[in-house]
């Protein structure tokens, strides 16, 4: 069980529920439990769908976008089964809130599931899960069927004649399916390989019929939404960056953590205040500031507002909200190296310039980490990233390149340090040849 | 091939859930491994079979998941990240006194059977690092020591 941190800056919305029992229904109930849907069952689609646009709820797994948009795409007709999915694979390096969600507030998940549902006329959802988080799917499960036991999923739920089932779905060990096409091949029992847009899962799904996927954490928002009003979630955040947002804290900090803190929150503050700063005397040398595929941002470049736009603006993205601190012990090119080495280990082969890009990056920042880096190597790794850019199924390729291209802009001198047969100047002696050979 | 009353009941219930049957084949085979230990040739032909699947349609997806093994484990899985955010905070550190403290590298079993041990990428621990799993259970904001008396649980638990 992961613990729980606090600090006086926090706002809670989505955290809200943690550490209150709320996994209980019964404790979930008197802790405001269901009312949003009480409350959307009166509501007519358009109303549901209107709030949540207004809300400016954007996607919290890391696309960052306009959730009510996302619903409004659905057709309201349609031959086939429409479905609703939550993304529950959090899998993104430096990314850890979802599973807080889980543990400690599923029923929101659920509630976020029926309410998408009711707006775009759904009658079936599926949450989701990584198969790593198994205690987590045994929570979710667990909820699932206390719903269904209080007639909340299933026929006629609250009476209301209308009915909605909820169903668990677990994987088994893959980040690439944390996209959403490729998320709905996994669900429909495949490799989770990307299918080519458009057509877009609002319009062709699961299963071939209409589907809107959204993140837990984004789902888990919509009943506070319809609870608390559009207004009320929007004005949390800056204009078109509404609510709140788990930020998840980690790396070279004194205090890391899960803090849910409002959009636009400065990072400066996020890392010095809330985070406790960079402990052992040590200096901070960059942030990856939303999951590993988020270019970094040095030192000089934190005072900036941790909201979609603000951040998109700093030349880097909001992400997944997973905030990865470096200090000043930490090689940039063995850094480079890791954040390779994953996403060569998750691309799934079916787009040659990722399959082709990745290995071939990871390939020269191993050699080049070791000492064996020749200076055209620099602009070599630039160039391979920079044409892995948008030529990819799903953005995996650019998940890869782009913190990669971040790297070598930022950090030149650190890429150049390394050159000529210098080992690594941040490793101590001879530890480069026991250097465990990294994960396959 | 029989597989337990629990796993039965789970797969009864699932397969209802999806208007194809193939969809509950992740995690039932995941479910079928644990129960086994791996996913040996029996276990891909029974739910091949099950879900009207080809073994070869089956084998392909399993090659997918990095979860999913056809090769027997040790009875302890020891799962160490070492992405990102477990790296900067000790996570090489400690695969490494795994793999001295156990005698086996990335992918290998002990002697006895007892214990697997695994490189893996982000585990989701991300704010508690560095973290590994062992089988399905977390273990956080690990040390060395930390580490070893989590090993020694393992050991005591698994040869009583």
């Amino acid at each position: 069980m992961a613990s729980l941190v606090s600090h006086p800056d926090e706002v809670k919305v989505v955290s809200r529920r943690f550490g209150q029992g709320a996994a209980n229904l019964d404790r979930y109930l008197e802790l405001d439990g269901y009312n949003a849907v009480r409350k959307a069952l009166a509501m007519e689609p358009d109303a549901i769908i209107n709030e949540v646009k207004n809300s400016s709820l954007r996607g919290r797994g890391g696309a960052g976008f306009s959730a009510g948009m996302k619903w409004s795409f659905v057709p309201k007709q349609s031959a086939k089964p429409k479905y609703v999915l939550c993304n529950g694979d959090e899998s993104e390096p430096g990314t850890c809130k979802d599973r807080l969600i889980f543990e400690h507030d599923p029923h929101s998940v659920i509630e976020g599931v029926v309410i998408a549902g009711l707006a775009v006329g759904a009658t079936s959802g599926y949450i989701y899960i990584r198969g790593e988080y198994r205690y987590l799917s045994i929570i979710m499960q667990k909820a699932i069927r206390d719903a269904y036991a209080r007639g909340f999923l299933g026929k006629n739920i609250f009476g209301s004649g209308r009915n909605f089932d909820a169903y668990w779905h677990g994987g088994a060990g893959a980040y690439e399916v944390g996209e959403e096409s490729a998320l709905m091949e996994s669900l429909e029992g495949k490799r989770g390989i990307p299918r080519i847009r458009p057509p877009f899962p609002a319009v062709v799904g699961l299963w071939g019929g209409p589907t809107v996927i959204n993140n837990a954490e984004t789902l888990a928002s919509v009943p506070h939404i319809i609870l608390g009003g559009a207004d009320w979630y929007a004005k949390l955040g800056p204009p078109k960056n509404g609510g709140t947002r788990l930020f998840c804290l980690s790396g070279n900090l004194a205090k890391p953590g899960v803090y849910e803190l409002p959009m636009g929150y400065n990072l400066k503050k996020m890392i010095y205040e809330v985070g406790g700063g960079i402990p052992n005397g040590r200096k901070l040398k960059a942030v990856v500031p939303g999951g590993s595929s988020t270019p970094c941002l040095t030192a000089d470049e934190i005072d900036i507002n941790m909201d979609f736009d603000s951040v998109a603006k700093a030349g880097s993205m909001l992400g997944s909200g997973g905030v990865v601190v470096l200090d000043d012990a930490q090689c940039i090119v063995k850094f480079a190296l890791r954040t390779m080495k994953f996403y060569q280990h998750e691309s799934c082969g079916w787009c040659i310039p990722c399959r082709e890009g990745t290995d071939w990056l990871k390939k020269t920042l191993t050699r080049f980490h070791a000492g064996g880096g020749l200076k055209k190597d620099i602009d070599n790794m630039q160039y391979l990233a920079e044409n892995m850019l948008g030529r990819t199924f799903c953005p995996l390729g650019d998940a890869a390149a782009m913190p990669t291209i971040g790297f070598i802009n930022k950090f030149r001198k650190e890429f150049e340090d390394h050159l000529e047969g210098r080992p690594c100047p941040y490793e101590k002696e001879g530890v480069i040849d026991h250097l465990p050979v990294l994960a396959h | 091939m029989k597989f337990s009353e629990e796993f039965e009941t789970r797969f009864a219930e699932m397969v209802p859930h999806y208007p194809t049957k193939r969809s509950a084949l992740v995690p039932t085979l995941l479910y079928a491994q644990d129960e086994i230990g791996f996913l040996s040739d029996e276990v891909i032909a029974e739910i091949a079979s099950r879900l009207d699947l080809t073994e070869l349609e089956v084998r392909n997806v399993i090659s997918y998941y990095s979860m999913l093994t056809t090769k027997p484990r040790g009875k302890f899985n020891v799962q160490v990240c070492t992405n990102i955010s477990c790296m900067v905070r000790g996570g090489e550190e400690i695969l490494h006194h795994c793999a001295n403290k156990l005698g086996i590298g990335h992918k290998q079993t002990t002697a006895d059977d007892l214990f697997t041990l695994e490189e893996v990428e982000c585990i989701g621990a991300c704010s508690w690092a560095p973290a590994a799993q062992v089988n399905y259970d977390f273990h956080e904001n690990l040390t060395p020591e930390k580490m070893d008396r989590i090993l020694d649980e393992y050991r005591k638990k698994g040869t009583q």
